[in-house]
């Protein structure tokens, strides 16, 4: 009990926990549609996106959050202008914009040596620094993330699970589209902090693919997804003060070790079903 | 005549600087039920993609008449069934503009869904995941949901591709009779037999129209052959019509012939 308890009197881990469930949460939530859509590398690719505006930002002496939150919702309009373009497809269009974003950032930073340090926690998550402006703004996302989505529930779902005939019957398939792929940037931009560039793509993925091996209904693949989520963010966070290691690794890491354990228990329970019926 | 439902002027459709097509120009009327027969990479799906507006065409217009509801059938393999839906879920999909925007079913939603799954013999598998569905199974569930939105054109995309002959007779039964409801049909589909003897207007089409008419006039020797560029050899009995590729069975001929030839030089001795 101690060690759920011990943290908690310190102000930094409150926040960085709230933050840190609020953005797992998120991440597990999206993360649904982006493994249902195979499009796991978009998360990836945002999140690199995102880290080339935030040095920018820096640099300008722009807030993070707008600076960041402009260059990664830039991005998001530039990948789905060059996606509708016949000749090239989605993926190649992520993979150009967001590498060349990054590279930005990259080309910024090794120029400017003394900021290094400072992006480290962006690019590996560090969790000592979560102010009261990154709760904020996380649980604005929170709230906008969850209207959106269920304002567009219907047309989200349908355009996921077939995209032509989404469009046929009337659905604005493009716009819903790029309504969710800004909710993404805008999600990352706000898990940069606890999770770091590197390790965002895996906390959008692994619940998500985690849960569908769990249930065949996708209601329940969403609830199931955003739980494991925030339970994993929370849990991480706890490994991650008890054996200082970084918060983005401890979240994943867990997240993953948890994937493992279903797959093997999914394994054995289909092993053990078809030795049943052959007996 | 009444005016066209469906009318394509002059359309060119290009993947980059190579057309697939030039110039095509072709009605149809309200009530017509109209199969588009042709091979692999004629263009035929690309056809219904550019009369649906998913994909571009060069030059040309393609018009719809006005108000005119359009219910679209897929091909069933455009989709992965492993997504976690059910078979009521899939078909509600198809309320998109009937239904209001909040997330769950409406009453009404629930009540013609489940009117309609009853009709296409598939109430019983209303909760079913869709992957736990047969083919045939799973080509109702398309058109329930093109059905649904009370379509009065219904374009379909090889509805009796993959499933057993009693599965096509099935369908083709099914479409005969929304045909006869007032709903006008274009399908597209590889199976020639079967067109012969339920759908009363053929299009023969291979990078442009080659012929159109009804099946008795259309499927003959001669515009197969302009259309799929093989031998085919059409018999006619009882009132049916039946197609067979003749260079198919040459090829069979020849090589059960080499294979006689083959084992009569072996048991010779003589080399081949």
């Amino acid at each position: 009990m101690e060690l759920l308890l011990e943290p908690l009197q310190y102000r930094f881990f409150l926040h960085g926990l709230a933050v840190s469930v609020l953005t797992g949460s998120l991440c597990g939530l999206l993360g649904v549609y982006i493994v249902l859509r195979q499009m796991s590398y978009i998360g990836h690719g945002l999140a690199h996106a995102v880290f080339g505006g935030a040095v920018a930002s820096f640099l300008l002496h722009l807030n993070f959050y707008i600076g960041a939150g402009i260059w990664g919702i830039t991005a998001v309009v530039l990948i789905d202008k060059l996606a509708a373009r016949r000749e090239i497809n989605t993926d190649a269009a992520i993979g150009i914009i967001t590498t060349a974003s990054f590279a930005v950032g990259v080309a910024l930073m090794s120029r400017m040596r003394r900021f290094t340090q400072d992006f480290e926690a962006a690019l590996f998550g560090n969790v000592l620094g979560v102010s009261t402006t990154d709760l904020v703004v996380i649980s604005l996302v929170s709230v906008v993330t969850g209207l959106v989505l269920i304002g567009l529930y219907k047309p989200l779902l349908f355009s996921t699970f077939d995209e032509h005939v989404a469009q046929v019957s009337g659905v604005p398939t493009r716009r819903v589209r790029l309504l969710f792929s800004c909710i993404l940037a805008l999600v990352i931009l706000a898990s940069m902090q606890v999770l770091g560039v590197t390790l965002v793509a895996a906390a959008v993925v692994i619940p998500a693919t985690t849960a569908r091996m769990l249930t065949q209904n996708f209601a329940r693949m969403l609830g199931l997804s955003t739980a494991l989520g925030g339970i994993t963010a929370a849990l991480g966070m706890y490994l991650s003060y008890h054996l200082d290691i970084a918060s983005g690794a401890s979240i994943v890491l867990l997240a993953a070790l948890i994937f493992v354990g279903v797959l093997a228990w999914r394994e054995l329970s289909t092993g053990a079903f078809a030795l049943r019926r052959k007996i | 005549m009444p005016a066209p439902i469906l009318a394509l002027d002059q359309v060119t459709v290009a993947y980059g600087h190579q057309p697939l097509w030039q110039d095509l120009s072709f009605y149809i009327a309200p009530g017509q039920f109209v199969a588009l027969v042709g091979p692999t990479g004629g263009g035929k799906s690309t056809l219904l993609k550019t009369i649906l507006g998913l994909l571009p065409c060069t030059s040309g217009t393609v018009d719809l008449r006005p108000r005119v509801s359009v219910g679209y059938v897929p091909q069933r393999e455009s989709i992965s069934w492993e997504f976690p839906v059910t078979v009521e879920q899939v078909v509600r999909m198809g309320r998109y503009r009937h239904t209001h925007w909040w997330p769950w079913a409406s009453r009404e939603d629930r009540r013609q869904t489940l009117a309609l799954l009853e009709r296409l013999g598939l109430a019983p598998y209303a909760n079913r995941q869709i992957n736990e569905l047969s083919g045939g199974q799973q080509q109702r569930v398309f058109l329930a949901r093109a059905l649904i939105a009370k379509p009065q054109l219904l374009l379909l995309d090889e509805p009796t591709a993959g499933v057993d002959m009693k599965t096509q007779h099935d369908i083709l039964h099914l479409l005969r009779e929304l045909n006869g409801e007032g709903i006008t049909i274009l399908l597209t589909t590889h199976d020639l037999n079967t067109i012969a003897s339920h759908v009363p207007w053929v299009m023969c089409f291979n990078r442009g129209i080659v012929a159109q008419g009804p099946p008795a006039v259309v499927l003959t020797p001669a515009t197969l052959r302009q259309t799929y560029d093989a031998d085919m050899t059409v018999v006619t009995q009882d009132g049916m019509t039946f197609i067979a590729n003749r260079s198919l069975i040459h090829r069979h001929a020849d090589a059960r012939n080499g294979r006689d030839l083959s084992r009569r030089r072996a048991a010779d001795g003589t080399a081949s």
